[in-house]
């Protein structure tokens, strides 16, 4: 399982990249051999306020489909419109080209609150489904 | 993102109420992701439902569906019984032949989808769903008890779904691979035409729409089997297969699944089985309700559809016609081999034919859906 020590991740399985006030998202390494091959995906809309904590997008797998949550607050700047035609990115690259979406951080305090590959493999031992 | 809303990969280690399967070691080796179908801990894939599901449409896949049930029905009086059980004429079939059968209720619902096997004059085996064996099983002894009290022709009434195991080899090259594992040919076998072999039988049967063969095994031979047909497999890419393209196979082929589009209240009329009950034959227990239910009229009926707009159907999504509620999904998937967004579902308008236009509702957005006759893919023949 692959935990790039220069991310940032939830507990709900998101990672966040960050570029100054720009924070891009995708699903943890863990996460896409979790739910295994991904069908489909519904991004936000370009411009759109999102809530940390609070569903952004979705990810459907084969088998079901699961809400992507905002790791910050802020406003959508980009979405990853390749993953519309091969979704199967995701599980090729959780990390690279299967991201989903860029966010303007709107409470750069946020980030402060977002867990260390440590804290999220820590998290993982413990069972956070 | 939320795993909890996928039960079936949630599958907490202490939960000491689930069941493994006789081969569940031969799985975990394979590297098999299991998760819990009803309270079995089964195989859900062992590399990818994509890859399994394309092995079993283009040349073979393995699956353990031990699982199911297994009764047998033996004696004078069991095809007078079985005929009175079922909505069908075992009259007709003759040892060698399966006949697939729901299992009819006092209301006219489906109690469970069945194939009923002859094994002789007098000698009939019941290959039932794994989720169902129990009500199934109390459904025939209140039965039996019903048909002993006419004082007819006895017979016996034996749940054997312990002692036997079940894989199921789909796909084109089957014959071939099942010919080279038991050093027989079975290729000459017809459709739901079956033959004793071992402790147990073949059967040309299965739930994934191209050809293939069910193999009832007692369980312990059945890791001898599972290794011989892999071993002589591997030179036509035989895989593995899990309970995930085991679901998207039996969509894609128009199956219904117990559970999802049949339950105990829906007529086998209503999801698209009728064919298989003769309502104007013989008496059969149930026969009074769906006849009444006839007369009333039915009230929904089961339809497939593919999405016109980006959206997965999946169970329990409305769904709506001029911005009515006329319906329910029952089940739903990306299908792998026509790469659509297919589903099924109960819907209450009845004139809906092939073309006509309905919308899903999917987190919130209508999603327009086009309604397709089933099964949404047969294999050329």
């Amino acid at each position: 399982m692959s935990l790039p020590q220069e991310l940032k991740y939830t507990k709900t399985h998101e990672w966040a990249r960050r570029a100054g006030n720009r924070v891009t998202v995708g699903i943890t390494d863990y996460a896409q051999k979790e739910i295994s091959d991904v069908v489909f995906v519904e991004l936000p809309k370009s411009n759109a306020p999102v809530t940390a904590g609070k569903p952004a997008a979705v990810v459907e797998s084969v088998k079901a489909a699961f809400d992507i949550y905002a790791p910050v607050s802020g406003q959508v700047t980009a979405v990853n419109a390749e993953l519309e035609k091969d979704p199967g990115l995701i599980n090729q690259d959780a990390y690279g080209r299967g991201f989903l979406f860029e966010i303007e951080m709107s409470q750069p305090s946020d980030w402060d609150a977002l867990l260390s590959a440590e804290g999220y493999e820590q998290a993982l031992k413990q069972g956070a489904h | 993102m939320n795993f909890r809303s996928l039960p079936e990969l949630v599958l907490t280690r202490s939960l000491m109420t689930s069941r493994q399967l006789p081969l569940h070691a031969r799985h975990l080796a394979l590297g098999a992701r299991t998760g819990l179908f009803g309270e079995w801990e089964v195989p859900l894939y062992y590399t990818s439902i994509l890859e399994e599901h394309e092995a079993v449409r283009t040349r073979a896949g393995l699956f353990d569906i031990s699982h199911m049930g297994e009764f047998f029905v033996e004696g004078p009086g069991a095809q007078a019984f079985l005929e009175w059980a079922l909505p069908r004429l075992l009259g007709e079939v003759a040892a060698g032949r399966a006949v697939y059968a729901p299992l009819v209720n006092a209301r006219g619902g489906v109690v469970d989808d069945i194939i009923a096997y002859r094994l002789g004059a007098s000698r009939f085996l019941l290959i039932v769903n794994a989720g169902n064996v129990a009500k199934d099983f109390a459904h025939l002894q209140a039965l039996k008890t019903l048909y002993d009290q006419k004082g007819l022709a006895a017979f016996t009434l034996v749940n054997a779904s312990d002692q036997y195991g079940l894989l199921a080899l789909q796909g084109p090259r089957s014959a071939e691979i099942l010919a080279r594992a038991a050093a027989e040919d079975f290729s000459k076998l017809g459709y739901y035409r079956f033959c004793e072999w071992k402790q147990g039988i073949v059967s040309r049967t299965g739930y994934t729409g191209e050809d293939g063969f069910e193999i009832m095994l007692e369980t312990s031979l059945l890791d001898g089997l599972w290794t011989a047909l892999l071993n002589a497999g591997s030179e036509f890419g035989i895989r593995p297969a899990g309970f995930g393209c085991r679901d998207t196979l039996r969509l894609e082929a128009g199956m219904p699944l117990y559970g999802h589009d049949l339950d105990d209240e829906t007529a086998p009329q209503e999801a698209g089985i009728g064919w298989a009950v003769k309502m104007d034959g013989a008496e059969f227990y149930g026969r009074e309700a769906l006849l009444e239910r006839q007369k009333a009229g039915w009230t929904k009926k089961l339809v497939g559809f593919e999405t016109l707009d980006r959206g997965i159907p999946r169970q329990g999504q409305e769904i709506f016609k001029d911005g009515s509620l006329i319906g329910v999904v029952t089940s739903g998937s990306f299908s792998p081999t026509l790469k659509k967004n297919i589903g099924m579902g109960f819907v209450s308008r009845l004139d809906l034919a092939p073309d006509a236009t309905v919308e899903l509702q999917i987190r919130g957005a209508a999603v327009r859906a086009k309604i397709l006759s089933l099964p949404f893919y047969r294999r050329k023949k």
